[in-house]
């Protein structure tokens, strides 16, 4: 790292450290306005959602799914927009404000809780957001370690964890405190890098419609395996239909592609936003319905910038590295030996010199070169040796020259990775090959500010969830115990975060947000709707439908969807096979999301169980809907 | 081929991403003025709860 690099990061943290501090001490939090009785600035109120909503997750992640798939994730961006902003702050944010202010509740668990009079609810929902949230803050902090890793030229593991430790030292200095004139300095640092971001790549691939042109072109450099599963090139849709039962072979992958991106990727993201309890208690924060009609403005612009450009860009980004770029480098081996293993699958390493002649024989060729700044003792960097890749041996001192002419999760693939590529790291090595120094720096404190803001609220939820939700529920109260317990559940959360993360790098990011954002959609947007909206729904089907939308999601992934269930084992040590699928079936099952099967489910257990049940305590549920408090709980 | 996008459903998600936003920003205008309530008793009681019971204990002194 540098010394320009070095400044513009201290100078970064001390403005975010000096906003903190102000903000803490003119209390200035959203919370502060709403005792003021004030409407917080509409504008930073929702660069401060925003930012909470939109992480390393969402630019390095999906923008590197874009990259593999194509831009028909901008549907993601279109749900992320219209169910993210549009629904959630006209038809959502008002009820939820007006309950949980009523109800006097302070975190989704206890929102639950109260509405259906039930502590159980208030443990299981804080259970389930504590087990398993540390799987998205996973996908957070691996989005940033992937990036500052190349920038510093550190290992993963190290940029884990000096990405973990640079957010738990803004976590420490009053971050989770949610100061909104932070939250807001971040958004904006994200909006100008992300705009940049976008026109520069426009400009450099020579215009919006060329710049398509060019993407679509490249159709036919599709690999192979994700043609096999229907992709149909970066500027269309992937084979969208139903494999017959029993089918095998090609005929049972064909439409893999479309389910995994349109049912995992883009449902279980786009609606699960609904049901994420960290942004459900952002709009308890608001003063009133006024907050949030003004918010909708800046709030569906901010994410059209920033999933919207991270899909675009990602995409874009094949034609960028298959036509234009150009390494100035130093080359050291021109036919650097890597092995993917006998099946071909496991992660590339070097072939020794004195290696048997079948390893040498299945090894694949890339080129070994350094970087200006590269010392000698630093691992050499390995990119793919094809037909099309175009190498300049420079005279006089000049560098070498490497014209790779990879689409970009081609050139994802290096020592470490398996020759699938790791798509993580697509965004990264954009920004880093494609624009000058200075724009990867800005794009680091884009990074830094999307993580901050995210993880913040991430640790918050966590650390309430198991010391309000649970110990609090437990003991009675709150006392200067719980404050303990939701510190040491906000230490569990990082720990765990960062232990998944050293042990799970590549394809990850988007997958496991993906996962999180499903199974809180399955267990909870039912019982939340019902709640906010129902008053005939009763505490039993809350509790039914919350069991039926968590265990469906659960069983499914453990016995049904192929990729889930192949990596648990779980179904193999008890049947034998991966999943419980049989040629009766069609195998297109093994890639519907859980989401599409659990939340149906769940939203039909709601219903059923409502009907069937004795109401629950008028005077209770009046108290709900903005009633007096009835004299005796009852339920 | 619309704008050098081959796929018409790749390109409708491209227009609803940016009209979604456009309804956002419309209706956040139209809206500018409406939905204003006065602040209530419980409102009050719950932002200072909010400030003493789980934002403060989590800042360190």
């Amino acid at each position: 790292m540098d010394i320009f690099t070095l400044s513009v990061l201290i100078v970064y943290l001390l403005a975010t450290g000096y906003l903190g501090y102000q903000g803490y001490r003119q209390t200035k939090t959203a919370t502060d306005y709403l005792v003021a009785g004030r409407n917080a600035n509409p504008v930073v109120m929702a660069l401060s959602y925003g930012a909470t909503f939109i992480s390393t997750s969402a630019i390095v992640g999906f923008g590197g799914v874009a990259a593999n798939f194509g831009m028909g994730l901008l549907w993601l961006t279109f749900l992320n927009i219209f169910v993210g902003i549009f629904i959630a702050f006209v038809f959502l944010g008002n009820p939820t404000r007006r309950m949980g202010h009523h109800l006097d509740a302070h975190t989704f668990p206890e929102l639950m809780g109260k509405r259906f009079n039930s502590r159980f609810i208030q443990i299981a929902c804080a259970l389930i957001i504590f087990c398993f949230m540390p799987l998205y803050a996973m996908a957070v902090i691996i989005g940033g370690a992937e990036f500052i890793g190349p920038i510093f030229h550190i290992t993963y593991n190290a940029a884990l964890y000096i990405f973990a430790l640079l957010v738990a030292a803004y976590v420490i200095a009053g971050g989770l405190k949610g100061v909104m004139l932070t939250d807001a300095l971040q958004g904006a640092i994200m909006l100008v890098g992300m705009i940049i971001l976008l026109a520069v790549t426009y400009v450099i691939l020579g215009g919006f419609a060329p710049a398509h042109q060019a993407l679509t072109d490249l159709g036919a450099q599709v690999p192979k395996p994700l043609a096999a599963i229907g992709h149909q090139g970066w500027t269309s849709m992937p084979a969208f239909g139903w494999a017959a039962a029993g089918a095998t072979g090609a005929d049972a992958s064909r439409y893999n592609l479309w389910w995994i991106m349109v049912s995992t990727i883009v449902m279980g993201v786009g609606i699960g936003v609904l049901a994420q309890p960290q942004l459900i208690v952002r709009f308890m924060t608001v003063k009133s319905k006024q907050s949030l009609n003004r918010g909708v403005a800046a709030g569906g612009l901010f994410i059209l910038f920033m999933t919207g450009v991270a899909f675009i860009v990602g995409a874009l980004s094949n034609v960028y590295f298959a036509k234009h770029e150009t390494i100035s480098c130093r080359i050291v081996d021109e036919a650097a030996l890597l092995d993917p293993g006998a099946d071909g699958k496991a992660k590339l390493s070097l072939v020794a010199a004195d290696a048997p002649a079948e390893i040498k024989a299945r090894a694949k060729t890339f080129i070994a070169y350094r970087m200006p700044g590269d010392a000698e003792d630093q691992p050499l960097r390995y990119v793919l040796k094809t037909p099309a890749a175009s190498l300049t041996r420079g005279v006089d001192n000049a560098p070498d020259t490497i014209k790779p002419g990879l689409i970009a999760i081609a050139r994802s693939i290096t020592l470490g990775t398996p020759m699938q590529g790791n798509s993580d790291t697509i965004i990264p090595s954009y920004v880093n090959s494609a624009f000058p120094k200075w724009f990867g720096v800005l794009f680091l404190m884009t990074l830094l500010s999307a993580a901050m803001s995210t993880l913040s609220s991430q640790f918050h939820t966590m650390g309430t969830a198991i010391g309000r939700d649970v110990f609090e529920t437990l003991t009675g109260g709150h006392s200067s115990r719980s404050v303990l317990i939701t510190r040491l559940g906000i230490v569990v959360g990082i720990i765990a975060a960062i232990t998944l993360g050293k042990a799970v790098r590549g394809n990850i990011i988007a997958l496991a947000t993906a996962i999180f954002f499903g199974l809180c959609a399955a267990s909870f947007l039912p019982a939340f709707l019902g709640g906010l909206f129902w008053k005939r729904m009763t505490r039993a089907a809350a509790i039914a439908s919350i069991a039926v939308g968590f265990l469906s999601s659960g069983l499914w992934s453990i016995f049904v969807n192929g990729k889930t269930a192949a990596g648990l084992g779980l179904c193999k040590s008890l049947i034998g096979r991966d999943t419980i699928l049989t040629p009766a079936f069609s195998p297109t099952w093994a890639v519907v999301d859980p989401l599409l099967v659990a939340l149906p489910l769940a939203a039909l257990t709601a219903v059923l169980v409502s009907l069937l049940t004795k109401p629950m305590n008028p005077d209770h549920v009046r108290y709900c809907f903005g009633g007096p408090k009835p004299e005796a709980k009852a339920g | 081929m619309l704008q050098g996008i081959q796929d018409p459903w790749v390109f409708l998600a491209y227009l609803l991403a940016i009209g979604s936003a456009i309804l956002c920003v419309v209706y956040g205008f139209a809206n500018w003025n409406k939905g204003d309530e006065p602040v209530k008793p419980e409102d009050v009681k719950w932002a200072k709860e909010e400030k003493e019971e789980v934002e403060e204990p989590l800042t360190p002194r």
